[in-house]
C-alpha cells in the first residue's frame, strides 16, 4: 500500500500526494516519545476513572477504589492538630485562671496560644499589640472600662459587650444631643465641666454651669467625681485615656451621640479552652487587678 | 490503523461531521450534566435562608463595587484555612447566592464567615477609612457609602422577583413587602414582626451605620457582611456523616 504514495525524492519521505503550485507536504509520523505520552495520558485519566471518584451516577457518584474525600481528609488533618493541643489546653480549662502563672510552662502555653488567637480575632480592632484604636479600647493600660481582672476579661471574651447573648455586658449612654435630652447650650456647658474634671483648661463659668447639668444627667454612671464605674462600663472621666478622644469637640460629639462599642460573642467562634488563653494574655498585656 | 487513514475521514464530510459533533458533545456533557444534579451537589443543612431586602441590597452594593475581585467567599477544606476562617465553606451556603461570591483571588481575606466577627461600628469606621483601624491595610476607602440612601429601595420587590426567576424561594409576601421590610431592618423602632415572620426569628434588627435617620448603602452593606456564614447551624451539621463527605 504504501508503495502506492508518492514519495519526496529529496528525503525519501512519504508526501500527502498534496501539490500546490508544485510544492508538496511531507506526511512525517510523529515522534515517538509523543505518542507514547499521548497513549499513556489516556491510560492514566482511565486508571484515574477507577481509582478517584469521577462519574456521576444516578443517585450519587462513583467513589473510586481509594475511596477519597477532601472532607474526610481535612476532618482528620484538624483532628490530628486538635489532639495535639488537646492535653495542654484540658490542662489551661482544668486550672483556675489566677493559678495558670504559676505553673511556667502552662503560662508559657497560654501566652503563646493566646497571641496567636488574638493576632486572628482581636487584634482587627484593638491593634496588633492590643494598643486599640479611636472607639476601639487599648487593652496595654491598666484602665479598663469593664472589668479588667482575669475573670472580668474571661467573662467579656464568653459573652460580649452589648451582644444579643443573653448574658452579655450592657450598658448605654443616652444620646444626649440627637435624642434632645438636651439642649446645645448645656453640652456645650457639660463638656466645659467635663475638661475640668481631667485638669485640662476649661472655661470656668460655662463649667460652673455645667456642673449642674453633670449632677442632674451624668452622676448616676460616671459618679459624682467622675471616676466612672466598672460594674456598668462608664468611662472614668478624670485620666488621661479617652475611648473617643479627649478635646472639647470630641467629648461634645459624645454627649450629642452616645456611642457605644460592641464586643462580638466570642463564644460563639473560639472553644472555651481559648478563650481561657486569650483571657491569660490579654491581661498579660495590662490587666485591671 | 485510523491514523493512518486519516485521508477516509478528511474526504467526507458527513464523517467528519459526526465526528466533530461526538467530540464536542463530550465536552457539552462534562460539563452540563453536573448541573442538573445540583441538588445531590447541596448539603441538607438547617438555617440557610434567603436573604432579606437589606441584606440583597447590601449584596448589590458589595458586587457594585467588585469587592469581589479582592475577597473571596470560600472557606476551602484545608486545615490552616480552617484554623483561620473557620469551618469550610458548604455549598448549601451559597445555595441562595446568584450569581455565587466565591471570588479566586485573596488580595484580602476572605469573608465567607466574616458574620458576626466585628461590630457594625467596626465595619463602619473600617469602612470609611480602612487604615484608621488595620493600618497595613490596602483597601480603598468607601466613605461615600455613608450617609447615601438605599437606591434601590423603591424597587427591591423586583430585585426579589428576579431572584426567584433563577430558583431563590421568596414567597409572593416577601415580594409584596420587601420595601417595609427593607427599612424595618435597619431601625431598632420599627415594626419587625413580619420581618422576623418571613425571614427567622435569627435575622438582626438594628441600626447598622450608627445613623437611624435614613437606610443608607452603608447599613445595607453591613447587614449583608454581618450576616455572611452565620445562617447553618453547625451544632445539627455531622460533616463526616457519608452524604456530606465529597
Amino acid at each position: 500500500m504504501s508503495d502506492n504514495k508518492p514519495k519526496d525524492d529529496i528525503t525519501g519521505v512519504e508526501t500527502t500526494g498534496h501539490s500546490w503550485d508544485g510544492i508538496t507536504e511531507l506526511n512525517n509520523p510523529l515522534p515517538r516519545w509523543w505518542v507514547l505520552t499521548f497513549y499513556g495520558c489516556i491510560l492514566w485519566a482511565v486508571a484515574y476513572w477507577i481509582a478517584m471518584p469521577a462519574w456521576p451516577t444516578i443517585s450519587g457518584h462513583t467513589k473510586g477504589l481509594l475511596g477519597l474525600s477532601d472532607r474526610a481528609q481535612v476532618d482528620q488533618a484538624v483532628g490530628a492538630l486538635t489532639a495535639s493541643r488537646a492535653p495542654m489546653f484540658a490542662k489551661l480549662h482544668a486550672t483556675p485562671l489566677d493559678q495558670v502563672a504559676k505553673d511556667k510552662a502552662l503560662f508559657q502555653f497560654a501566652q503563646e496560644s493566646g497571641k496567636v488567637a488574638f493576632a486572628q480575632n482581636c487584634s482587627t480592632c484593638h491593634g496588633a499589640g492590643g494598643q486599640g484604636a479611636k472607639g476601639f479600647p487599648s487593652l496595654v493600660d491598666d484602665v479598663w472600662l469593664w472589668d479588667g481582672s482575669l475573670q472580668g476579661i474571661r467573662s467579656t471574651l464568653e459573652t460580649g459587650i452589648r451582644t444579643d447573648h443573653p448574658e452579655a455586658r450592657f450598658s448605654q449612654m443616652p444620646s444626649f444631643g440627637r435624642d434632645k435630652l438636651l439642649e446645645p447650650q448645656q453640652i456645650a456647658d457639660v463638656t466645659q465641666y467635663v475638661l475640668t474634671l481631667s485638669k485640662q483648661p476649661a472655661d470656668t463659668r460655662a463649667a460652673a454651669r455645667g456642673a449642674q447639668v453633670y449632677a442632674a444627667n451624668c452622676v448616676a454612671c460616671h459618679g459624682p467625681e467622675g471616676k466612672g464605674d466598672p460594674t456598668q462600663g462608664a468611662p472614668n472621666l478624670t485620666d488621661k485615656e479617652w475611648l473617643y478622644g479627649g478635646t472639647a469637640a470630641d467629648i461634645a460629639m459624645q454627649i450629642n451621640l452616645g456611642r457605644g462599642g460592641v464586643m462580638p460573642t466570642m463564644s460563639q467562634r473560639l472553644d472555651p479552652a481559648t478563650l481561657d488563653a486569650l483571657a491569660v494574655y490579654v491581661h498579660s498585656l495590662g490587666g485591671g487587678t | 490503523m485510523l491514523f493512518k487513514n486519516h485521508g477516509i475521514i478528511e474526504r467526507n464530510s458527513m464523517i467528519l461531521l459526526i465526528g466533530i459533533l461526538l467530540m464536542v458533545s463530550v465536552g457539552g456533557i462534562v460539563q452540563i450534566a453536573p448541573l442538573f444534579r445540583i441538588e445531590q451537589t447541596i448539603e441538607k443543612v438547617d438555617g440557610v435562608r434567603p436573604y432579606t431586602p437589606l441584606e440583597l441590597a447590601g449584596r448589590g452594593v458589595y458586587i457594585r463595587e467588585g469587592c469581589y475581585t479582592c475577597h473571596s467567599q470560600m472557606i476551602r477544606p484545608l486545615r490552616d484555612e480552617i484554623e483561620r476562617y473557620g469551618h469550610y465553606s458548604l455549598a448549601a451556603e451559597s445555595m441562595y447566592d446568584h450569581p455565587f461570591q466565591w471570588g479566586s483571588k485573596r488580595t484580602g481575606p476572605d469573608l465567607a464567615r466574616v458574620g458576626g466577627r466585628y461590630s457594625d461600628a467596626w465595619h463602619v469606621q473600617h469602612l470609611i477609612n480602612p487604615r484608621s483601624v488595620v493600618p497595613e491595610s490596602i483597601m480603598p476607602p468607601y466613605a461615600f457609602l455613608e450617609g447615601r440612601p438605599v437606591g434601590v429601595q423603591n424597587t427591591i420587590g423586583k430585585h426579589l422577583m428576579a431572584q426567584v426567576r433563577v430558583g431563590v424561594p421568596y414567597t409572593q409576601a416577601d415580594i409584596d413587602n420587601a420595601k417595609d421590610d427593607l427599612i424595618a431592618q435597619a431601625d431598632p423602632n420599627a415594626d419587625s414582626e413580619g420581618l422576623q415572620a418571613r425571614y427567622g426569628g435569627k435575622v438582626t434588627v438594628r441600626d447598622f451605620d450608627g445613623d437611624p435617620t435614613k437606610v443608607t448603602e452603608m447599613d445595607a452593606l453591613v447587614a449583608y457582611l454581618q450576616v455572611l456564614g452565620t445562617m447553618v447551624d453547625f451544632k445539627t451539621y455531622e460533616p463526616t456523616k457519608a452524604e456530606n463527605l465529597r
